[in-house]
Formats: C-alpha cells, sequence, structure tokens
C-alpha cells in the first residue's frame, strides 16, 4: 500500500536532512577558520539539499492529512475525513508537531534563500552565516525527531476517523495567521547568523549592515503580518470583539517584534555612520532569542491557551535548553568579540542618530515590560511563590505612556540629519506640523463624535505628529525638482518604505485610540422580534433557524439592521455552531465591515423560551489596526526591493565609501 | 566643563529620569495589577482579600446555574467539591460554560461571601479541573486524583444528557 508507506519516507527526509544539517553546520564553519575553499563551499550543497528534505517531509505529512491516513497519530488527533480539503491542508499546523516541523522547514527555506542571495558576499561570510543556521537547524531537527515526531504511527489499531480539528482553528485567519507568523520568528535567524559570523569572522562594516537590513526588514514585515492576522483572528473568531488581550501567547510574538523594530532602526545607523555596531550585534542576538523564548513560552505547556497544543514537559526542557545554549553562547561569543567590532563615533544630541538611539532605548524599554509582565507570574509560580496574574492594566499602563513618548521622537527622527541637526533648523521645519497636529487633534473628535474625549485627542496629536512631519519632509525634498512628480520620483524605494512604516504606526496609533474610546458594546436578550439601538442602528432579530454545515450544526440568527435615517436594511447572520466531532461549541460572528467602523453581532447563549443573549458592538476605526500593520509590512518590503540592495556590495557607491571612511579618519573630533 | 562633557552629562542624566520613570512606573503598574488566585477552600478559610481583583477557580455545580429571566444576570457556584463559593455575574458566559467543568472567573469578593465576577473563563480540560484548583486541594492535605474522577463522572453524565437532548433537537 502506498499509501501506508508515506509517513515513513517523512520520516526518513528528516533524518536525511538532520545529517545535512550536521555537515552544514561543521564543515563551512571549519573551513572558514582554516581557510579551506573546499571545505567552504559545502555551505551551498548542504542548505539546499537540507531544505529539499525537509520540504519532502513536510510534503509527506501534508499528504497524510489530505488522504486522511488516520494511521498517524497526529491526523487522527487533528484531522476527521468530514473536513473541507483546506483545512486538512492547514491543520498540518494547526498542532504541536506540524508547527514545529513547518519551522524547520522555514528555517531550512530561509537558510536556502540565504545561501542563494548571497553570491556577492565573501566566501568566508557566508560559510560562516550557513554554518550558523544550520547549528539553528540541527537543534530543531532533534526537537522534532526526539520529543515531538509528527509521523508517529497508531498501528495496528487505528481509529475509523479522526477526532477533528480544533474549530477555533477552522478558519482562514488561522491558515495565513502561523505561517507569517513563523516567517517573521524564523527570518531573524538569518540576521542572528549574519551577527555571530560576524563576531567570529570580526568583520562588522557598513557593507554588513548593508547585507543585513534587507533579511531584517523583510523577517519583520512577515511578523508584522503575523501580529496583525492574530489580532483580526481573534477580534471576530474568539466571538467577544476584543483584539488584543495581552495574552502572553500574544506577547511572546510582540517581543522579538519590538526588538526587531529597534534592530531595524539600529542596522540604519550602522550602515549609514558606521556606530552603533556592538548593539546592533546585540539586539539580532536577543530578538532571535526572544523568537525562540516565544516559541518555547507557546509551545511547553507553560501556558494555558488556545495555542498551548503540548502538555509533554520533555518538549518544553529541550526548548529551554535549546533556548539557553543559543543564548548562552551568542552572548560568550559577543562579550568575547565585541570589543573587536565595536568603534565609536560621535554625534550632536540633535541629530538623527541621537534620535534613533533614543528609539532603541524606548523599545528596549517598551520589550522589558512586556517581558516582565509575561513572565513574572510563570517564575513565581516555578518558584512556588504563588499562582498570579498580570491584567491587561499593568501593561496599558505602562505600554500606552511609553508609546506616546516615542511618537514624540518619531516626529522628529525623520526631519533630522545625520551627524547633527541644529535646533534652529528642527523648529524651522516642524513648529507647523506642531501646530496643525494639536489644533486637528483636539478638534476632530469635537467635530466627528458625540463626545470629546482626552485619550482620543491624545492619539490624533501623535498620529498627526507622527505624519505631518514627513509630509514637510516630501514637500521639503521635492521642491527644488522641476515637477512634483519628478522630485518624487527620485526618491527611494527605501525612503517609501521609511514613510509607509511610520504611516502605518500613526494609522494603527488612531485606531487603538479610537476603538478603545468609542467602542459601543450592549449585551442584551433578544427574541425574534426584538430591537436594539446602537450607535444610531437599529438591530432587529427576523429569524431564528438551525442548519447543518459540513461538520457542523448550528443556530442561527437573522438580524436586520436599518440605519437612523435610512430607509435601506441589510441582514447579518450570526450563528452558535456545534461541531460534531469534538461536541464543541463555536461562536460564529456576523461582521459587516467598513473603513469607518464595523457593525458586530455575536450569539452569546441559549436563554430558553427562544431567546439568546445578544452581543452586539460598533466599532469604529478597527480596521485600521489591521491596515497599519499592512502598512508597515509593505514599507518594510519596498525598503527590501531597494535597488540599492542589489548592487555588487563589494563595490559600494561614493555616499557609502565616505560614510564608513569618516570613522577611521576625523569623524570621531567631529562633534567636539 | 567642556560642551563634549556638558553633553554626555545630559544624555546621562537624561537616560538615568529616563529608567527611573520606567522602573516606578513599572513597578507601581505590576504591584496593582497582579491578580492572586484562591481555590473555594481559601476562600471559605478566609485567605483572599475582600473587594479586591482576585482570580477564583473550580467547577461549576450541577444544578446551579440561576439565569434572570429577564436579564442577563447570572449566577452559579464553583466548587472544588469541598467548599462552595457563589458567583454572580452579568453578561454573556463563554461558549465551553457547562456545568461540571472548569472555570476560572476573575472579580472582587463581597462581604457577603459571593464573588462579583468582572469575567468568566471557561476551558476544556482532559481532566476535568483547571490545575490551579488541583493543586489548591493536594495543598489543603486532599487527593486531587479522587477529585478528578469524581468531576470527570459528572461532567461525562452531564454530557450524555445533553447529546440525548441535542439528538431530539435535529
Amino acid at each position: 500500500m502506498q499509501i501506508q508507506m508515506i509517513p515513513e519516507i517523512g520520516h526518513f527526509a528528516l533524518v536525511i536532512a538532520l545529517l545535512f544539517a550536521v555537515v552544514q553546520s561543521v564543515v563551512p564553519l571549519a573551513g572558514a577558520t582554516l581557510r579551506r575553499p573546499l571545505w567552504m563551499a559545502y555551505a551551498r550543497p548542504m542548505a539546499a539539499g537540507q531544505f529539499l528534505f525537509v520540504a519532502i517531509a513536510y510534503a509527506a505529512l501534508t499528504a497524510s492529512y489530505m488522504l486522511d491516513d488516520f494511521s498517524v497519530l497526529n491526523v487522527a488527533n487533528n484531522s476527521n475525513s468530514m473536513l473541507p480539503w483546506y483545512y486538512k491542508f492547514s491543520a498540518v499546523w494547526g498542532n504541536h508537531e506540524g508547527s514545529v516541523l513547518l519551522w524547520s522547514l522555514m528555517l531550512a527555506g530561509w537558510g536556502y534563500f540565504a545561501v542563494r542571495y548571497s553570491r556577492e558576499l565573501p566566501r568566508d561570510m557566508v560559510a560562516r552565516v550557513i554554518s550558523v543556521l544550520g547549528m539553528v537547524c540541527v537543534g530543531f531537527l532533534l526537537f522534532i525527531l526526539v520529543t515531538s515526531n509528527p509521523f508517529e504511527r497508531l498501528l495496528p489499531q487505528m481509529p475509523q476517523d479522526g477526532a477533528d480539528l480544533n474549530p477555533l482553528l477552522q478558519d482562514i485567519g488561522l491558515i495565513m495567521h502561523p505561517p507569517a507568523l513563523y516567517m517573521g520568528y524564523v527570518g531573524f535567524s538569518v540576521v542572528f547568523a549574519f551577527a555571530i559570523a560576524a563576531l567570529i569572522g570580526g568583520r562588522l562594516d557598513a557593507a554588513w549592515a548593508r547585507w543585513a537590513r534587507p533579511w531584517t526588514n523583510l523577517a519583520w514585515a512577515f511578523l508584522t503580518v503575523g501580529i496583525a492576522l492574530g489580532s483580526w483572528w481573534a477580534y471576530y473568531e474568539l466571538g467577544w470583539g476584543g483584539w488584543w488581550f495581552w495574552d502572553p501567547v500574544e506577547n511572546a510574538s510582540l517581543l522579538p517584534w519590538l526588538t526587531g523594530t529597534a534592530l531595524m532602526h539600529s542596522l540604519a545607523v550602522t550602515e549609514k555612520r558606521g556606530s552603533f555596531k556592538s548593539w546592533t550585534l546585540l539586539l539580532a542576538i536577543t530578538t532571535f532569542s526572544l523568537s525562540l523564548l516565544g516559541t518555547f513560552l507557546v509551545r511547553s505547556g507553560v501556558l494555558t491557551s488556545v495555542h498551548a497544543f503540548a502538555n509533554d514537559p520533555s518538549r518544553g526542557f529541550f526548548i529551554l535548553m535549546l533556548l539557553g545554549i543559543t543564548v548562552g553562547l551568542s552572548l560568550l561569543i559577543f562579550a568575547l568579540r565585541a570589543p573587536r567590532v565595536s568603534h565609536k563615533v560621535g554625534f550632536g544630541w540633535l541629530s538623527r542618530d541621537a534620535m534613533l538611539l533614543i528609539n532603541n532605548i524606548m523599545l528596549v524599554i517598551l520589550t522589558v515590560t512586556v517581558l516582565l509582565g509575561t513572565v513574572y507570574p510563570l517564575l513565581l509560580d516555578a518558584l512556588d511563590l504563588g499562582k498570579i496574574s498580570v491584567g491587561p492594566p499593568y501593561f496599558n499602563a505602562l505600554f500606552v505612556p511609553l508609546t506616546l513618548l516615542m511618537c514624540v521622537f518619531m516626529g522628529l527622527g525623520p526631519i533630522s540629519r545625520w551627524k547633527d541637526t541644529t535646533s534652529k533648523l528642527l523648529i524651522q521645519r516642524l513648529w507647523l506640523a506642531a501646530a496643525v497636529s494639536v489644533v486637528l487633534g483636539m478638534a476632530l473628535p469635537l467635530i466627528f463624535a458625540e463626545r470629546w474625549s482626552a485619550p482620543v485627542a491624545i492619539g490624533l496629536i501623535a498620529a498627526l505628529w507622527i505624519v505631518l512631519p514627513m509630509v514637510r519632509d516630501l514637500y521639503d525634498k521635492t521642491r527644488h525638482s522641476t515637477s512634483v512628480m519628478a522630485g518624487l520620483k527620485k526618491l527611494s524605494l527605501a525612503y517609501w518604505g521609511m514613510q509607509l512604516g511610520h504611516l502605518g504606526v500613526a494609522v494603527t496609533i488612531v485606531g487603538v485610540a479610537v476603538v478603545s474610546n468609542y467602542n459601543i458594546e450592549r449585551n442584551v436578550r433578544m427574541s425574534v422580534g426584538d430591537h436594539v439601538s446602537v450607535a444610531g442602528y437599529t438591530f432587529t432579530m427576523t429569524d431564528l433557524a438551525s442548519r447543518r454545515g459540513p461538520n457542523f450544526l448550528a443556530d442561527r440568527a437573522v438580524i436586520e439592521v436599518q440605519r437612523d435615517g435610512s430607509s435601506r436594511t441589510f441582514n447579518m447572520h450570526p450563528e452558535k455552531r456545534l461541531y460534531i466531532a469534538r461536541g464543541m461549541p463555536m461562536t460564529q460572528v456576523a461582521l459587516r465591515p467598513g473603513f469607518f467602523r464595523d457593525l458586530y453581532v455575536a450569539m452569546g447563549e441559549d436563554l430558553g423560551d427562544d431567546s439568546w443573549a445578544m452581543r452586539v458592538q460598533y466599532k469604529p476605526f478597527v480596521r485600521w489596526l489591521w491596515l497599519g500593520g499592512l502598512l508597515m509590512a509593505i514599507g518594510g518590503v519596498l525598503a527590501v526591493v531597494d535597488k540599492r540592495y542589489r548592487r555588487l556590495a563589494t563595490a559600494p557607491d561614493p555616499e557609502q565609501a565616505a560614510a564608513t571612511a569618516k570613522p577611521e579618519g576625523k569623524g570621531r573630533e567631529a562633534t567636539a | 566643563m567642556t560642551p563634549k562633557r556638558k553633553q554626555k552629562l545630559f544624555m546621562f542624566l537624561g537616560l538615568v529620569s529616563l529608567a527611573a520613570i520606567a522602573v516606578g512606573l513599572t513597578l507601581y503598574a505590576l504591584r496593582a495589577n497582579i491578580n492572586l488566585f484562591f481555590s473555594p477552600i481559601q476562600i471559605a478559610a478566609g485567605d483572599a482579600p475582600f473587594e479586591r481583583q482576585i482570580r477564583a477557580g473550580g467547577m461549576v455545580r450541577e444544578g446551579s446555574v440561576y439565569r434572570n429571566p429577564d436579564s442577563l444576570d447570572v449566577e452559579f457556584t464553583v466548587t472544588d467539591y469541598v467548599e462552595d463559593v457563589r458567583v454572580h455575574y452579568s453578561g454573556i458566559l463563554p461558549d465551553l460554560f457547562r456545568e461540571g467543568q472548569g472555570v476560572v472567573v476573575v472579580g472582587q469578593l463581597q462581604h457577603d461571601g459571593y464573588i462579583k465576577a468582572d469575567q468568566v473563563l471557561a476551558r476544556h480540560d482532559e481532566n476535568y479541573m483547571p490545575p490551579e484548583v488541583a493543586e489548591a486541594l493536594e495543598a489543603a492535605g486532599y487527593s486531587p486524583a479522587d477529585f478528578q474522577q469524581k468531576a470527570a463522572k459528572i461532567a461525562e453524565r452531564i454530557e450524555e444528557g445533553e447529546a440525548q437532548e441535542g439528538a431530539s433537537q435535529y
């Protein structure tokens, strides 16, 4: 029987991939150290081979899912013959073993593409980078084979049908959220490998930063999309309209995002000015370590949530070891080698360098506060000092003011110049933006909302303060050209990426401020014929019926919605589903999305006598949250495709040469 | 002071004050927002503070759920099969909320002995018992395994009843 062979092929392919990874992590590094070109040349074929065999293993697992091979434990636990094919496909990563396999596939994939697109890099550099990536691969492939084998069999007694995929995970959001998130997590392994390779090789110059930047931006863009998708998914899938819960699992993804953001900015300084070198390396190590910590938190079962599939202590222990080895070793290398690559370059306290330094410090403070709130309860529990949980008020009390403070510098940063800016120039360029953002920020809620709200006004001021100086900058950059279009065309894609990224932050801030303060929620008891008014909309329940889905039974309400003063009506269809295989109830939310507001109707519970508890919500600007995330990600990608990264890095352009030459010369005294 | 030193001093002072603000805010926020967990045994023993945000958990006692027919107010009893605590809540209960199942509520203990809940969290646990409750039982000198079996039996009985009811519905 061919179908029954597939899991064995997958398992075998994983073992071969592990062997490839072992060779990859040892031979090129040894070659780079002993200067043997032949050994270094192992890097490329090994990375490709490893990618190929992990891909075979992954395809084998997917095939077992698609063909309903319930003799595979993993398939039996997480799939069902009634499941639609696209959920069978995505169920592969809807569980612990499969998601770690996806992790490894992406790791191998990033490694392979790092090799492909680094032909202009010095050979020893490539060899070291690939070796470091190989070591990470070895760790994860061992983790899969030793503790979480997805190909474990249930033979000879295989079940007739599978236990089904958790209904919460049967959703388009889940198809996309984990792969995007993992691409981000894993993507930071490339810049991590670059950092370790730079430390080992003792070479860290502007060219190095230029190689590392696109990889960092790309990983960061994926992570941003992943986090935004997760928030979007929680919003409509969990059935109560929240979009961020400060849940440890969410925090786990936010932590590497924060340090990754710091890293992107720090890399910019390292490339342009040749400074912040040790700091950049430290951030690269931290970001990848936090990605691993996130994996540990989510996968070890120390947290109880939708994400915590595994409750096997050996797995948690293994990842903790992996984390310990990675952090310990890389910090050791950093401590031993960082002084060799560090370089002091002076700058004035109003320069862009200083703004980016402040940005980095703020982001690190944010990271520490979130880390503290996330890990503190776990530490207390581990030390047997009581079971506590840290609630959202803690995170809000710290995150919001710190972010606002950071916004002040986000307005200043893009306008200021490298090395030094005069305060006169800043004031001259920014006074108008400052005045307009304060006036507009105060006035907008007064004009458009029924009640003025200070937090909304502050949020709007912050967002405008980010956007307006950038508009001013665009104006300054284009006004000397023959026409505006000609001026705009001259701007680099990297510049547009920066603009879009910052615009995304502003858009998200507007979304957060407005939806947090102008959100209206009504929980009501409704039966057919009842109506409720929320924010100028009248919701009437016109029908209540049951229906059968492919793998669930559902109670379904029809809600007719009419905007006050308008004769047009539309229907919304919230459902309460019961997934048959697991006997698990689920709320299916009815959404009426819009650019300026969402209408949100969810069925709560059956109260008997044909009436239901209904949750009706009016959510203004909620889309802006994710739109902002999307803009940030597009900004990151734009910066990656900028053509200067495609030029040969061995032939630096004049601006580049000037930037790198300065530190060696008089740059040190430049500000004295 | 040379301008360079002055600049460094400013930088340093700025960093220190930023760090001080951050640490101060963090400690304040952390202290104000820690929610301790209490089981019904601990609440009955008077360990839990009144009118402060706490978390409490256990199983929803069979037949204890009472809904006000005119509103969304609901009352139920949370038990660890040794002691009980009554919970008042207004709003929509989570999908997985069921009699005989584990539940964690976040709210304030009132002087009348009931908990006014702001949030009810339900979770399907294969042991039919939140791990915090199992540990609290053990700490109080009981064997959690006995209670887990008891909870499992009750939950199974309720589930069977519901399955029959459900079958007749569709």
